[in-house]
């Protein structure tokens, strides 16, 4: 009977998942597929065609953002509009946070690689998204406020800050993709090797302890509950508190700093813009509420990606032996897309919103 | 094993999903073009003029020294517009041209200058054609493709024809607004396979028919 259940919650969680999933990732494939020239011609097609979710998003955002130049002129007469602008900046935030950029993609390859928990994911999004607040407010009040520095002084480190977060990202994936390929191969080797009933109990072993030590763990480390049964990824899945062991949250800050030193050029250009007319703290102000819209959406994002492997994880379990197999193969992709990403960013094959001085 | 192999897939398209969606604007730009012909009705150029919205216009702005406060004269906004023609280089001009259905090149542009008018920079450049040429039919384009920014064609006589030949006749389509051209292009004009005159749904376009 309890079984029962639990199986209906299981398949209730992976309908769900895969519903918001399914929609959130079938306009970026859609898109991914149409920048791939389909009609022979030499460009890509604006965005802006792309319908469906994302093409509301795009036109949601553009409104906000339109909308925040008049409500900063505003505000210079009617100190009210500074609550309205703060309203418009976390709706921006949130919904712009959906397009390319602000580490989503990152943060949560980063998450699914290693052994991480939805909660760590949050903290993470919030920290990269207040780390690109900062040096975005860093940029315009050293630049324009103390120097008055020009628009194209100011472009110029905007794009060298960019390369250099495009570099760490990938320096970021080479070493994810060293440390959870080694994880991988082993699995590789040892559900070759061994028996498949020895390698689920490896893997279990592993999620309770951390990816780094699966190898450490030899035959004679037994899981107590190493017989077949249907509930035993469920029963036996890593507690939040296991897996935040000592030192944890500093893996997470190289990917924090990776993503973070990044501003977002919306954001930039609104400081100035408050600056210039007299009201730069409420563009400061504007700025920290968009990273807080930002946050809510790539821990949203990231949130997602970890139950998504949770899930995995748990189908994985049932399976004969495939099951460690399969996490560290999910594992040393999701380590391989970060440094795709890394490295496509930096040599401009894949296009998020780059920094366009003109 | 189908379940799982599934839910791969999405984790990964999530994530990738999440990278490829789409940019938005951050500069939008009302745009007026001129096609210039020579006498002898070949096309030569392109004369733009580029209002830049109120906020880029105000970032563009910081940092450049002027004489008296809030009046930029064209010489002190000289400097920028050199750093403009040359950055927009990078981006093809954002101007693309097919003369009988062939791409035609521009050169560097000539004749550039900004004024500062109604709390807005106006770029306007010349953009001459690497080759003039004579065509029964010319095509020309502005946007971004990136969608970094937003070409709008403006509202009254967005396109002129300088000294064309008796006879040319030209046509305007405009892109809508972001809302309605998502609207209008959803996921079924991706799968219906009549994607031939794709581009004429959202670019600011405008045909030349000459005799």
């Amino acid at each position: 009977m309890i079984l029962l259940n639990e199986d209906a919650v299981r398949r209730g969680a992976v309908w769900s998942i895969l519903l918001v999933a399914a929609a959130m990732s079938a306009d970026g494939v859609l898109h991914a597929a149409l920048a791939q020239n389909p009609f022979g011609g030499p460009r890509a097609v604006p965005d802006q065609q792309v319908g469906g979710v994302i093409g509301w998003i795009l036109a949601k955002q553009s409104e906000f953002y339109r909308a925040m130049s008049s409500t900063i002129r505003a505000a210079k007469n009617d100190g009210s509009a500074v609550w309205t602008l703060l309203g418009i900046s976390f709706a921006y935030g949130i919904f712009h946070a959906a397009g390319p950029g602000h580490g989503k993609a990152v943060i949560s390859s980063y998450l699914v690689a290693n052994e991480e928990t939805a909660r760590r994911g949050i903290v993470l999004s919030f920290a990269s998204a207040l780390a690109q607040a900062l040096v975005a407010v860093v940029i315009v009040g050293v630049g324009a406020w103390l120097l008055n520095v020009t628009a194209k002084t100011m472009c110029g480190a905007e794009r060298i800050i960019e390369i250099a977060s495009y570099g760490l990202i990938a320096a970021f994936g080479a070493r994810l993709v060293w440390l959870k390929g080694g994880g991988f191969f082993r699995a590789l080797s040892s559900s070759r090797a061994s028996g498949p009933q020895l390698a689920m109990a490896h893997d279990h072993h592993g999620d309770g302890h951390g990816h780094h030590h699966d190898h450490h763990h030899g035959a004679g480390h037994h899981h107590h509950h190493h017989d077949y049964c249907d509930h035993c990824g469920h029963s036996h899945g890593p507690e939040p508190d296991e897996l935040a062991g000592p030192g944890g949250w500093k893996r997470g800050l190289a990917a924090v700093a990776a993503v973070g030193i990044r501003p977002c050029s919306g954001a930039i250009l609104v400081l100035v813009f408050a600056l210039a007319q007299g009201l730069f703290w409420a563009g400061v102000a504007a700025t920290f509420v968009m990273g807080l819209g930002t946050a809510i959406t790539v821990a949203a994002i990231a949130t997602l990606a970890v139950s998504a492997k949770g899930v995995a994880r748990r189908l994985a379990a049932g399976r004969d032996g495939g099951g460690a197999l399969v996490m560290r193969g999910v594992e040393f992709a999701a380590a391989g897309l970060v440094l795709l990403l890394g490295a496509g960013l930096l040599l401009g094959y894949v296009s998020a919103e780059r920094v366009t001085c003109f | 094993m189908h379940r799982l192999y599934g839910l791969l897939l999405i984790v990964v398209s999530l994530v990738v999903g999440a990278t490829t969606a789409s940019a938005h604007p951050h500069v939008w730009v009302k745009a007026a073009s001129e096609l210039i012909y020579a006498p002898d009705g070949t096309v030569t150029g392109v004369r733009h003029t580029w209002t830049f919205d109120d906020m880029f216009s105000t970032y563009a702005l910081q940092g450049i020294e002027t004489k008296t406060k809030g009046v930029y004269t064209r010489e002190e906004l000289a400097p920028l517009a050199q750093t403009n023609v040359e950055s927009l280089k990078e981006f093809g001009f954002f101007s693309f041209a097919k003369a009988d259905g062939k791409k035609q090149k521009f050169v560097e542009p000539t004749d550039y200058y900004l004024e500062y008018k109604d709390a807005a920079l106006v770029l306007h450049f010349v953009l001459p054609f690497k080759t003039p040429f004579k065509s029964r039919q010319m095509q020309l384009e502005v946007f971004d493709p990136s969608y970094f920014v937003d070409f709008q064609l403006q509202d009254k006589d967005p396109i002129k024809l300088a000294n064309a030949p008796a006879g040319c006749a030209m046509t305007i389509e405009r892109p809508s607004d972001g809302s309605a051209a998502a609207k209008k292009l959803g996921e079924d004009n991706f799968l219906d396979g009549s994607n031939d005159n794709f581009g004429a749904m959202f670019a600011n376009k405008v045909t030349v028919n000459c005799p």
